[in-house]
């Protein structure tokens, strides 16, 4: 107990005189994960569309595995991501190991099977919806999947929050391929990591806070846009 | 109404349709054809059929059986439009609705504009063209549902009991659009509960028992003698 | 979507020109959790970046990752402390040569209650003993450390053979120092540590130093150039410039003068034959 309270003046000091270590750890923090909730959207909306409207062999499976790999473990994705991107390996050539790059694409990496995954379920429903109309306006494939992304847009918001919040909360695939390098590489999650293991648990568990506060407040960012949303455009 | 280059998709001659769900034929040995510029009502009891008939007409359902031929051609046109019992309206306001459809046509710029106006303006919706679409009243959404069809300049229009949910100043707003869209050259094909409806708007009218049509036949006629039994029955139900 | 493939584009040149814009010449040190959580290297590295521009960044792992990575070729210099494991290293030919830059000692932790009895004593192998024999709660690191290195040749030195004498009351945790220590002081356990990160650590519980002194509990510290004829991309030069200020009188300088509590932790000894 007396560990928290202390953590919550750590806290509050930390923020309030904007230390500027802090400051350096959470910009970073907020850019790797967002530019990661970005490349995911990139990649996992049109692919979760395309699964929702497209009728192949296999298209089971694919769901499945989809929705599986929502689950994938972060730091074996770290591993591998690591063996990628090391000098040693296929990658290396691009010195991209030990980088905030690296991290976004683990962290991407991470994140696309649940932006996917949760963007087809929704396509698939407003699918239903507008299935005959969109084919008696001969839409394509593609206009199709677009139309619907954009229609589906506010409950998409809500899918890149559930990556953001996944990405800016993991730590162990940034741990493997950033190294927690001081000034470079340490982010939220792994200063924490890094202060717990130094025994300064006051310390850790003020960060803690100061990382809650801000996925909270993201959270409730998009909670009201919604509302906004639902208002204006029914 | 269209360029000359434009071949025709018309008539519509449906031959032996046969449409087969769950082991029943939905639709039996149906043979049927769509006159050019002509008002078509399907008609007929709950279940008979009407709406599968429609959309193997507008060429959404493949049949089981037999063909349907637009004019010379073996596929769907593509100057066809269709509008549901209920709108489907995207998240978008009014214009952007009309916007949309007439982009997945390959119609924008200038031309895209004009015809959204021109549409909007036909139906009386011109003054909420940037109220999200989906707020609209019933009849609104309806009537824009009909902006966007019409916007599209279509060869045939079909229509699948767009008034069943709408009260009657909206149903009557809904058939004189559908008539003036009619006069513009554009040929209809509908279905509709209502006795009443199809004596106003149709020329035409088919009759299906059971997915088997029992009369295609002039409308008049249809209503002042029906030749079959299934007919004859329907309209004294009608009358009760 | 066009505007979020642009959105995109936008995000990723703003993350490369970031990249690009600390363009100050800096090389990757692959080192120990010791130095850098004893808060040498954050004494350290301002220091020589102010003699001579060149940033330091640290991926502070365990001797054996460290190793391991510079093998891979994702670092340009090698920091740690595992004399056996470093010749090893470059005989393998991953390295170019070996300097001894400071040395360290380890100490004997335990709880106040001492079940073992090793409090106060001056012989390591002697309280190793004492602890086998009262199967007294021992967290060891397990984890190819420098540190571990070192407390398996304390077993040996005591005369046990520890994968065979070991029981419930040795508990390996496969971590770092500090996660070490926190599960030791969680437990009430004995464990070896480094006296930095022991000075340096918080979470103490009722843990404090048992042993200290036996000359056998000397750690030394060497730093290694990362082979430039197998990895190409190594900096060599400023990885050179590196080991050499950590060398000259200057870095050994700045080595002792680092201290916590007043307290000097390392102790330079460049040049020496260790």
């Amino acid at each position: 107990m007396d560990t928290i309270s202390q953590s919550f003046a750590l806290a509050l000091g930390m923020v309030a005189h904007l230390d500027p270590r802090l400051t350096q750890i959470v910009g970073l923090s907020i850019a790797i994960s967002l530019t990661s909730t970005l490349c995911s959207a990139a990649i996992g909306l049109p692919l979760g569309a395309a699964v929702a409207i497209a009728r192949f062999p296999g298209r089971g499976p694919v769901i499945v595995a989809l929705n599986a790999a929502m689950g994938l473990p972060p730091v074996v994705v770290g591993l591998l991501v690591y063996l990628l991107l090391s000098r040693a390996g296929p990658l290396g050539e691009f010195g991209l190991l030990f980088t905030p790059t690296a991290m976004v694409i683990a962290q991407t990496i991470l994140i696309v099977p649940i932006v996917a995954a949760l963007a087809r379920q929704i396509v698939e429903d407003a699918w239903v919806e507008y299935r005959e109309q969109l084919r008696s306006l001969n839409a394509s494939w593609r206009q199709s999947t677009a139309t619907l992304l954009w229609d589906t847009r506010w409950s998409l918001l809500t899918v890149l929050l559930a990556g953001f919040g996944r990405a800016a909360s993991e730590v162990g695939a940034v741990i493997i391929v950033g190294g927690n390098i001081d000034g470079v590489t340490r982010v939220m999650t792994t200063a924490i990591a890094l202060e717990t293991s130094k025994g300064d648990l006051a310390l850790a568990l003020g960060l803690g806070i100061v990382l809650l506060t801000l996925v909270m407040a993201v959270n409730v960012g998009v909670h009201l846009t919604r509302q906004w949303a639902r208002v204006r455009f029914g | 109404m269209g360029d000359a280059e434009v071949i025709a998709g018309l008539p519509i001659v449906a031959a032996s349709i046969a449409v087969v769900r769950r082991g029943t034929r939905v639709l039996d040995r149906i043979d049927l054809t769509i006159e050019p510029r002509s008002r078509t009502f399907i008609l007929g009891a709950n279940g008979a059929g009407k709406s599968m008939l429609l959309r193997v007409l507008h060429g959404l359902i493949a049949p089981d059986a037999g063909s349907v031929t637009w004019g010379r051609q073996t596929t769907r046109p593509v100057n066809q439009a269709m509008v549901f019992q209920r709108a489907v309206l995207l998240r978008r306001s009014a214009a952007g609705n009309v916007r949309h459809a007439l982009a997945l046509a390959g119609v924008r710029g200038s031309e895209a504009r004009r015809r959204v106006d021109d549409a909007l303006a036909r139906v009386g919706l011109s003054g909420i063209a940037d109220r999200p679409a989906r707020v609209l009243s019933g009849g609104e959404q309806q009537r824009l549902a009909l902006a966007r069809a019409s916007a599209l300049e279509p060869e045939v229009l079909f229509l699948d009991e767009p008034t069943a949910s709408l009260d009657p100043p909206a149903t009557r707003a809904v058939e004189h659009i559908v008539s003036a869209i009619h006069a513009r050259g554009t040929t209809i094909v509908m279905t509709t509960h209502s006795l009443g409806q199809a004596k106003r708007l149709a020329d035409t009218v088919v009759f299906l028992d059971a997915g088997r049509v029992t009369e295609c036949t002039d409308a008049a006629q249809f209503f002042a003698a029906p030749r079959s039994p299934e007919g004859r029955a329907f309209l004294e139900g009608e009358r009760l | 979507m066009k505007r979020l493939v642009g959105g995109l584009v936008v995000v990723l040149g703003l993350l490369v020109a970031t990249g690009a814009a600390a363009e100050q010449p800096f090389i990757v040190v692959a080192s120990t959790t010791s130095t850098e959580q004893s808060g040498l290297f954050g004494h350290l590295l301002p220091a020589f970046t102010k003699d001579t521009g060149i940033e330091v960044r640290v991926v502070a792992v365990g001797t054996g990752q460290a190793l391991d990575i510079g093998r891979r070729g994702d670092a340009d210099v090698v920091f740690v402390h595992d004399k056996p494991a470093e010749l090893k290293w470059l005989a393998e030919g991953n390295g170019v040569e070996r300097y001894p830059v400071m040395y360290n000692d380890f100490v004997l932790i335990g709880p106040k209650s001492d079940p073992a009895h090793v409090a106060g004593g001056k012989d390591i192998a002697v309280a190793f003993e004492k602890i086998d024999k009262a199967k007294a709660p021992f967290v060891s690191r397990a984890d190819k450390s420098g540190t571990y290195s070192a407390e398996l040749r304390l077993w040996k030195d005591a005369g046990i053979d520890i994968a065979k004498a070991k029981g419930p009351w040795y508990r390996e945790t496969g971590s770092g120092m500090g996660p070490a220590l926190n599960t030791a002081a969680g437990m009430n356990a004995y464990i070896l540590s480094d006296r930095g990160t022991w000075l340096n650590f918080k979470n103490r519980g009722d843990l404090g130093i048992v042993v200290q002194g036996d000359k056998r509990l000397f750690n030394q510290y060497g730093v290694m150039l990362v082979n430039p004829r197998k990895h190409p991309q190594v900096k060599k030069e400023l990885g050179q410039k590196f080991i050499d200020w950590l060398v000259s009188p200057h870095g050994q300088q700045a080595i002792a003068d680092y201290k916590i509590n007043g307290r000097q932790l390392f102790f330079p000894n460049a040049g020496t034959d260790s």
